[in-house]
């Protein structure tokens, strides 16, 4: 009937397509396929602020053979060092995959043929446990997965070794170490105290009690609301703490459960506290009920102030008895300063008919937290929002964004001088293909956000610009900071669209400097897989690829990256690293730094071709006869006197910073002179 | 790892910018070293247990009954949105509602093809089976939220402003009730323990409020 009223002059075919399944739902249920969407490429929505262009059709990224261990790669300004399968526990069935490759393909199904449940099982690829985010603490590096957690010995990158796996199923084992302290967030519904793998079974003999009547003036399809299910008492949700002094054979110490468990958490450390290490919790599950966990509410905050919807959750970790680690506070960040309403960051109101209102489920996805300014930047729901967590307990909100080319707001990075956020926006959460040259470069792209004065600014949107097939998940993901002197410089994860090392040192003018891509994890079908997370540590950056395992990389000189500053950013050396908890780069004093300056000045030509070689000759001259020329303290006299009249800001900044390094003479990092 | 090196050399080139296309044929495909330890670790307080690499593996679990129906059920309440913005090509005349309807356009039907494949790879049906093939819609099963006949008829008729109106009210009635079905699943005993399931239904929750986010805001804006 629909059909009917829909104009015949509707030129678009793939509206007369939907328009004559209209008349046969259940077709139209069953076989709205993805070519529909591919067949109407949207227009691309105005933006504001710079976009970063899609890559033309002789990107190398583009047309890559697909296979799980076999596909085709294409790399610049990155080199695959070496690669680790998934071990036992979390590999993938390579029996399962090869039977799903061998079977013909299924014939179309026709939605209106009676099927029972429970029919015949076609092979199913299996492509193991899945594998999530990464935590470095000494030599060792920790990989979560949705099973548990792999520990690498990374004391030789190109010979990573695994040590130990840890099994304890919960997705999503968002990861973080602290000493001999592992935590691990739990979230899914099969998370047990005791790691078991088996889930939960419904208890025999269980009766599910009757249900309540439906509420008045529900709408239609809505009335019904099934039994809740049994309180168990073996499930954890929230966060699992783990004794690793003995690394092969770690210890479950603590649960902390939480009643939105832990879709992700942020180590937080006090400078001020040095008896306790602290713990934000980001929640986006349902609410658990509270006979599972006493004093759990999902009810709106106007009916009980108590909900745990619009909050995270802050635990406290007492080091000496971090067994003992409990919340301590779920702090209302959503809150309305003036009005008191809890849900303050929403600003639409009720719109009458067919909106009756709905608890909006707010949450944090993930908060990075940058305590060497005091500040953590939060991805929240419909929301990017800045805290000032000089009192971790007490996270205050003083800023926050929102942008309607942003379906999700997902996790944040600060640059190093604290100027710049890059927010990422995971549209469709991480499970579709988002980078096709059909999907707009602003959306599920990364937002570039300028901070000053504790106010957020709209600059720009990144997104990796190498179209991707249908096949291959995609969109913005987990990044770290590439510690190059003088830059913003970030390596961040695509899922399938691999790695994209992006600068943003204008943060209005983002630039793609280096890739890694790998054909889709299987050829023909869609296979959930590629990089969850991609960071630098320690000269070399590690990937935890989904389906495929761990893949170590270094950078190799481009003209977007000389080897002078991939040295440079070697000087940086960390003892622990969890990204979300943001540390503070300082660099040596070095020769190798201020090479990288010199570099970064010729690149963007601040100085004129013979003061860098002038430059670089002094130096060379200090390094070969380890003495301390004096020509270096009026090179920097002078370059501190050309800063203030450089056209661009970065630039200034560098010179000044070279102009220190050649008055205190430099430190070979190597001689120690 | 002989291989790994043979890659390195391979892929290390003297251009100021390396680009390799090569078919990496060489990833390291053999399991761990039988030595590493597998470790189960007990409940706090409890001893742990050490696994074999065949033990750790555990097993597959079929999926809950209310699962099944969850995905089933969602097929058809996704396809119930792309009818709602197939009409917006030609209905709406706001460029921010057209690209919002986009945006819902493209994630419900990446989300359908998702959901087809989950069943297929399950051995399940891609809908409830039904006692008579051709039903019409009006004895339809109705998810939560689902517009009526009358309002589809409704939103068919109308045209411009009135058009966007309709589309967002019903959207946001039609994903709400999106939410209320992942808020079932979660309530029902045994259900979406499948870690594929439990992150696509956070997807769904996810980015669906986000949705409606902005939809309140152009209704807001409408307003003014």
């Amino acid at each position: 009937m629909i059909a009917r009223l829909t104009s015949p002059s509707s030129r678009s075919a793939v509206t007369l397509a939907f328009a004559l399944s209209m008349c046969f739902p259940a077709l139209c249920a069953a076989q709205g396929g993805p070519s529909a969407a591919a067949a109407t490429p949207p227009a691309p929505p105005p933006s504001p602020v710079y976009v970063n262009p899609r890559s033309g059709p002789d990107d190398p990224r583009i047309g890559l053979k697909g296979g799980l261990y076999d596909a085709g790669e294409a790399a610049s300004g990155l080199e695959r060092v070496v690669s680790l399968p998934k071990p036992p526990g979390f590999a993938p069935d390579l029996a399962s995959i090869a039977a799903v490759d061998a079977a013909p393909a299924p014939p179309p199904v026709d939605p209106n043929a009676p099927r029972a449940r429970g029919g015949p099982q076609g092979p199913r690829a299996d492509y193991g446990g899945t594998n999530s985010d990464l935590a470095f603490g000494g030599k060792y590096l920790f990989s979560g997965n949705y099973n548990g957690i792999n520990f690498y010995d990374i004391s030789d990158p190109a010979k990573i070794k695994l040590v130990t796996s840890l099994v304890c199923p919960g997705g999503q084992g968002d990861v973080s170490v602290y000493g001999h302290l592992l935590f691990m967030s739990v979230e899914a519904a099969n998370g047990r105290l005791d790691c078991g793998t088996q889930g939960f079974a419904i208890p025999a003999g269980y009766v599910p009690p009757a249900p309540p009547p439906a509420e008045p003036g529900a709408p239609a399809g809505a009335a019904r609301r099934p039994p809740p299910p049994p309180p168990s008492p073996d499930r954890v949700k929230g966060v699992r703490i783990f004794d690793i002094t003995d690394i092969a054979n770690p210890k479950q110490i603590a649960d902390v459960q939480t009643c939105r468990g832990s879709h992700t958490h942020t180590l937080v450390i006090d400078p001020k506290d040095k008896d306790n290490v602290y713990i934000y919790v980001s929640g986006s599950a349902g609410v658990r009920p509270s006979e599972e966990l006493a004093g759990c509410s999902g009810a709106d905050p106007t009916v009980d102030p108590d909900t745990a919807l619009f909050t995270i959750v802050v635990i406290k970790v007492p080091l000496a008895h971090p067994e003992l680690a409990k919340i301590v506070n779920s702090p209302r960040i959503f809150t309305d300063p003036v009005t008191g309403n809890m849900n303050g960051l929403w600003k639409g109101g009720n719109h009458g008919e067919g909106t009756q209102t709905t608890s909006m489920t707010r949450g944090c996805h993930d908060i990075t937290v940058y305590s060497a300014i005091g500040l953590a930047a939060g991805a929240c729901s419909g929301n990017g929002i800045l805290l000032d967590i000089s009192d971790p307990v007490n996270p205050k909100r003083i800023d926050a964004v929102s942008d309607p080319n942003y379906a999700f707001w997902h996790s944040a990075n600060f640059n190093n001088a604290g100027t710049t956020v890059l927010f990422t926006d995971e549209w469709g959460g991480g499970g579709q293909p988002r980078c096709r040259a059909t999907d707009p470069m602003n959306w599920g792209a990364d937002a570039i956000f300028k901070l000053k004065g504790g106010k957020l600014t709209l600059a720009s949107y990144y997104k990796m610009p190498a179209p991707q097939t249908e096949l291959e998940n995609c969109v913005a993901h987990n990044g770290s900071m590439i510690p190059v002197p003088g830059r913003d410089i970030e390596v961040q994860s695509w899922y399938q669209g691999g790695v994209s090392i992006v600068d943003y040192t204008d943060a209005s003018h983002p630039v793609e400097i280096g890739y890694f891509d790998r054909g889709p994890v299987d050829g023909t079908r869609h296979a959930m897989g590629g990089q969850w997370s991609t960071y630098w540590y320690n000269g070399y950056i590690y990937g935890s690829e989904i389906a495929r395992g761990i893949d170590v990389f270094k950078l190799v000189p481009s003209k977007y990256l000389t080897q002078n500053e991939i040295d440079a950013a070697n000087e940086v050396h960390f003892g622990e690293l969890n990204v979300q908890n943001q540390p503070k780069v300082t660099w040596p004093s070095s020769f190798v730094v201020a090479k990288a300056y010199i570099d970064q000045l010729a690149r963007s030509n601040a100085l004129a071709p013979g003061q860098v070689s002038a430059l670089n000759a002094a130096i060379a001259k200090a390094e070969a006869t380890h003495s301390k020329p004096k020509e270096l303290k009026a090179m920097a006299a002078k370059l501190d006197k050309d800063a203030n009249t450089a056209k661009v800001s970065a630039d200034a900044d560098r010179m000044h910073a070279l102009a220190e390094i050649l008055k205190q003479g430099g430190t070979d990092a190597k001689t120690g002179l | 790892m002989e291989d790994f090196v043979s890659l390195r050399f391979l892929l290390v080139t003297t251009a100021l910018v390396s680009l390799s296309a090569a078919t990496a044929s060489c990833q390291q495909t053999d399991a761990a070293p039988a030595s590493t330890p597998i470790v189960q670790p007990g409940a706090p307080g409890h001893s742990n247990k050490m696994l074999t690499p065949e033990t750790a593996a555990g097993q597959r679990r079929a999926p809950t009954e209310a699962d099944v129906k969850f995905m089933q059920g969602m097929i058809m309440h996704h396809g119930q949105a792309v009818q709602m913005t197939a009409l917006l090509k030609t209905r709406s005349h706001d460029k921010q509602v057209q690209e919002l309807g986009e945006r819902i356009n493209i994630s419900q039907t990446d989300e359908m093809r998702y959901m087809k494949q989950w069943l297929t790879d399950r051995g399940e049906p891609l809908s409830e089976p039904m006692d008579m093939p051709g039903m019409d819609m009006s004895s339809m099963p109705m998810m939560p939220g689902m517009l009526t006949q009358k309002q589809m008829e409704a939103l068919a008729k109308a045209d411009g402003p009135e058009f966007d109106h309709l589309f967002l009210t019903g959207m946001i009635q039609h994903h709400t009730g999106a939410l209320t079905m992942v808020k079932d699943l979660y309530a029902t005993p045994g259900a979406g323990q499948d870690p594929y399931l439990f992150d696509f239904t956070t997807d769904v929750d996810n980015t669906q409020q986000a949705e409606i986010d902005i939809m309140r805001g152009l209704l807001n804006k409408e307003k003014q």
